[in-house]
């Protein structure tokens, strides 16, 4: 299903972003006796962030949640932070964004999204919120409708290893490939003013992230 | 439901990810996508793509005691039940949400030669609405000269040669004064009228 062929949008100016931050602390004496301690000891990249998410949503269990906060709650921070939010107001929204993970968790479905890109459709909704006092009109919910089968098990974390294969992906490309497609999704900023930042013509800016996307498309190996 | 005959731009689709779009132009996206399974999933994609520089991207950290702040909301919060299915109208459902109800619920106003149109209620970066145009009616000049994106919902649209029936189209429209940058740059619209 990934698929990811010439798309463009808005993108900011081409650097070098920051590094991922120090490593994450998890609260693992309170998570021993949930089920999830083993998971929540290994670092972010590979801590099983569905099966937290699922603990979360069908058990309310706080331990599950508490390690979710501490990985995505500064990362949140530092994403609306790049989108020209002011600290303060990017710390309150993180802390909105994760109650809305708890209050919402009957929407998580792995087999539709994986957590963090669940996790980055609320932020970016709070951003809109927060800063266009504005909404986006969100498709109607997909069903597993009368006559289809629900997911196989097997079939439960594809989305979630997809979105991984496509972090790693992004992670593999050039810095300034990279910023130039996360620019894109820190937004509000238009192409006009890209070229007036950097002096780069529209036309080369659209080709540049043109070539980052295919050298995405490429990594992903489904050319 | 009308056959797809165009797909969104990825750019559009691209600022849609990253909620760039006036809310009218979302509108028209959320009801291209709850028609189009193929503009879905490369929507879905853009999405895990966000989710991706999210959780790739620079954390900083929360201020002290954040955590023990959370977990202290928590007792506040409830966790919300699980949601009964929304009852399905004869629109998809982003629509029927901004008209409340089916295209029964709209409340036309005429604009002349027998079209009629409803605006609905977003944001004003841009505007949307409805329009109604009965066959044989030659394609109304609404005079506007921004960027627009219009979507067929019922009934067949042709622009001049022949074929014409009664048409419900969703439409958004730029509002110029107030909108400057991205959008024109993402023109591509399903049908110009």
């Amino acid at each position: 299903m990934l698929r990811i062929s010439g798309m463009m949008f808005d993108a900011g100016t081409i650097s070098q972003t920051g590094g991922r931050g120090e490593p994450d602390h998890y609260v693992a004496g309170k998570a021993t006796n949930s089920g999830v301690g083993r998971q929540l000891a290994t670092n972010g990249q590979e801590a099983d962030w569905a099966a937290c998410m699922l603990r979360v949503r069908d058990h309310g269990d706080r331990a599950a949640f508490a390690a979710l906060f501490n990985h995505f709650a500064p990362r949140i921070k530092g994403f609306l932070m790049k989108s020209g939010t002011p600290a303060a107001m990017a710390e309150d929204c993180a802390q909105d964004v994760m109650a809305t993970v708890w209050q919402k968790a009957h929407l998580f479905d792995p087999a539709k999204a994986g957590v963090a890109t669940w996790v980055f459709t609320i932020a970016r909704n709070r951003r809109i919120d927060a800063l266009r006092k504005s909404r986006r009109p969100e498709p109607e919910d997909l069903d597993w409708g009368p006559g289809e089968e629900a997911p196989d098990q097997a079939d439960v974390y594809a989305a979630e290893e997809e979105a991984r294969e496509l972090g790693r992906a992004l992670q593999a490309l050039p810095a300034a490939q990279k910023a130039l497609i996360e620019r894109a999704y820190w937004g509000d900023r238009s192409h006009g003013e890209l070229a007036a930042e950097t002096g780069l013509p529209l036309g080369t800016i659209k080709s540049r992230i043109r070539l980052a996307l295919e050298r995405l498309r490429r990594e992903m190996g489904r050319d | 439901m009308t056959t797809i005959r165009h797909h969104l731009s990825d750019e559009l689709l691209g600022a849609y990810a990253a909620g760039d779009l006036p809310e009218a132009f979302g509108l028209v996206v959320a009801v291209h996508l709850s028609m189009c399974d193929e503009c879905r999933a490369r929507s879905m994609t853009l999405e895990t793509l966000g989710g991706a520089v999210l959780d790739t991207g620079e954390a900083v950290p929360m201020g002290e005691g954040a955590l023990g702040a959370a977990m202290a909301r928590l007792d506040a919060l409830m966790q919300e039940p699980k949601a009964a299915p929304k009852r399905r109208t004869g629109v998809p459902a982003p629509l029927a949400e901004y008209i409340g109800g089916d295209l029964d619920a709209v409340r036309w106003k005429s604009v002349g030669k027998g079209v009629k149109q409803a605006i609905l209620p977003t944001d004003r970066l841009a505007s949307a609405r409805l329009l109604r145009i009965p066959g044989g009616v030659a394609v109304p000049d609404h005079g506007h000269k921004g960027l627009e994106l219009t979507l067929v919902l019922q009934g067949a649209f042709s622009d001049g040669t022949g074929r014409f029936g009664l048409c419900i189209c969703l439409a958004a429209t730029e509002a110029p004064l107030r909108f400057k940058g991205l959008m024109p740059r993402l023109a591509q619209p399903f049908f110009r009228i």
